[in-house]
């Protein structure tokens, strides 16, 4: 399976879409134990990058992948636009200039965009974020592609991974980030970054099937 | 939702364009990317910078002007600005004397401010940062993104404000801002939650008989809550906190800030400074310079927070120096 721009653009789509779609559901999970505006916040930045995106000049995958990074730090604001925003760009800049990516290159790429965000959220792993839902997924992808030599299997396993990351994070004791603030009273809650990280993860796998369909 | 407003996203532009216009003597505005800056800028000083959430004003456009900030960057409601914004902002104010960068402890705005230092730093501006991190509520730095930054900001952006008017250099400034913060801490309460615009819906609940005790300014919930109990009782739960944590001594002067959360009348906030005045008086902590008033808000929220400022001589001769911004103005 080969991944093309065209896929990126139907991709970035979907996710804005999707957003839009959640925008209630996520501001409500933050308003639990944040400050109520993770899907205000992100609608902003992805509907802005909808905007931008038909007069993009760079249009190769990392071009696109780049001009979302930029257009989310520059709109979204708060921890979620610095953290997304780092994630494309990583992937972008792993990506350099191939006109077309396969499984490998395409791991490399959301791997890299792990790393982004955690060296930027300071963030490891149980500490009711984001990452939570991310890390596992990128395992599991990891894991099943070397088993299996199937992306689409692997990244069906990875949105299993991610949702049970997500679901995950509800027990938590938050330790980062502005959940942190209520310590045990974080309890209980999903945390909306892993939220907003499965729905991505979901609009990805999405993708990737079409792209198998044809 | 009752709201003096347009439509929720256009909430901040709106009061920015009128901020511009009510006080065009003192700052402009700029749009896209968003900054209030200083008449005149740049000066030949530091710059000083400061930004953070809208929804606490007058924090902190109603502190741009003469001997306090040089701009401000406003994000949206309760969501730290972008890089952009303060990249264009320590840009506009950079007399080529360096750029001090005030920030609150959010992990947001950290993040923020840290890529916009990047960024300006490669184009060869010569920026340093303090991180405001004053409230005593969060028990556990360990265990949480550490103290938020709240009242004692209002504080530092006078006082570093007042060191750069006076030809301070960047690393000077950035010594007095760590003082500043060092010796100061703060812990607030809500009566009421608040509403922000685009949410439609207040950020938690509260019975008429409950009170959020270790509120932060973001309309969050806070460490616990309590029932509601005379104002004597609350400033003993505000107090007690903040003196046992630095600790105050006795003999210590202080600067007394009891601020409003926004939707507090100044009668209640006097009343509450009455009884911070008096739990000060017994433990022989003198108050030697004072604030009362809504300066770091968290929208329409009922309630009050308090700061105390352990001073020295330095630090009152700088508070002390003349300000002309739209929300504080003395000396001149």
């Amino acid at each position: 399976m080969q991944i093309t721009a065209d896929h990126v653009t139907s991709f970035l789509q979907l996710v804005a879409e999707r957003v839009k779609e959640q925008r209630e559901y996520l501001t409500r999970l933050d308003a639990a134990i944040g400050d109520a505006d993770h899907g205000v916040n992100l609608d902003r930045g992805f509907s802005t990058v909808m905007s931008k995106l038909p007069t993009a000049t760079d249009r190769s995958i990392s071009g696109l992948l780049k001009l979302t990074g930029m257009t989310l730090i520059s709109t979204v604001g708060g921890a979620s636009g610095p953290l997304y925003g780092t994630a494309f760009l990583r992937a972008g800049t792993a990506i350099g200039d191939r006109a077309t990516i396969g499984a490998e290159e395409l791991i490399a790429a959301l791997s890299a965009a792990l790393e982004g965000i955690q060296t930027r959220g300071k963030a490891t792993r149980g500490e009711k974020t984001m990452i939570d839902a991310i890390a596992p997924a990128i395992d599991a992808l990891k894991e099943q592609y070397a088993a299996s030599g199937d992306l689409l299997a692997a990244m069906r396993a990875a949105v299993a991974a991610c949702e049970q990351g997500m679901i995950a994070t509800e027990p938590m004791l938050a330790t980062k980030g502005r959940a942190s603030y209520l310590g045990e009273r974080s309890i209980g809650h999903r945390d909306p970054g892993a939220a907003s990280a499965f729905l991505m993860a979901q609009a990805m796998l999405e993708t990737l099937e079409r792209v198998a369909q044809g | 939702m009752k709201k003096l407003i347009n439509a929720p996203e256009n909430v901040v532009k709106e009061a920015l364009a009128g901020m511009a216009i009510a006080h065009a003597d003192l700052i402009d505005v700029h749009f896209d990317p968003d900054y209030i800056v200083r008449k005149g800028a740049p000066h030949n000083k530091v710059g000083v910078i400061s930004g953070g959430g809208s929804g606490h004003e007058p924090m902190h456009g109603g502190f741009v002007g003469y001997g306090m900030l040089d701009a401000a960057c406003p994000g949206a409601v309760f969501t730290s600005p972008v890089p952009d914004q303060m990249l264009a902002a320590t840009k506009a104010v950079n007399g080529g004397k360096g750029v001090l960068h005030i920030v609150k402890n959010y992990t947001g705005d950290v993040m923020n401010f840290e890529m916009a230092a990047e960024l300006a730093a490669a184009e060869g501006i010569e920026v340093a940062s303090v991180v405001t991190n004053d409230d005593v509520a969060v028990e556990n730095s360990t265990w949480t993104a550490g103290r938020r930054g709240v009242g004692v900001t209002v504080l530092l952006e006078k006082i570093v404000g007042a060191a750069a008017e006076a030809g301070a250099d960047l690393a000077a400034c950035k010594a007095i801002a760590e003082r500043v913060n060092a010796n100061g801490r703060s812990m607030g309460m809500a009566l009421t939650p608040c509403t922000v615009p685009q949410a439609g819906k207040p950020g938690f609940e509260l019975a008429e008989d409950e009170m959020e005790v270790g509120i932060g300014i973001h309309g969050e919930p806070g460490r616990r809550r309590e029932k509601l109990a005379p104002a004597r009782d609350i400033a003993e739960m505000l107090a007690g906190p903040i003196l046992d944590d630095l600790p105050f001594k006795s003999g210590d002067a202080v600067l007394a800030f009891v601020n409003g959360m926004g939707g507090t009348p100044l009668i209640e906030l006097y009343l509450m400074y009455n009884e911070l005045a008096r739990i000060l008086k017994d433990r022989n902590i003198t108050i030697a310079r004072s604030l009362v008033g809504n300066y770091i808000t968290s929208l329409e929220m009922a309630g009050v927070s308090f700061t105390l400022l352990r001073l020295d001589d330095e630090m009152i001769k700088l508070w002390d120096a003349p300000v002309h911004t739209p929300a504080l103005r003395w000396g001149m």
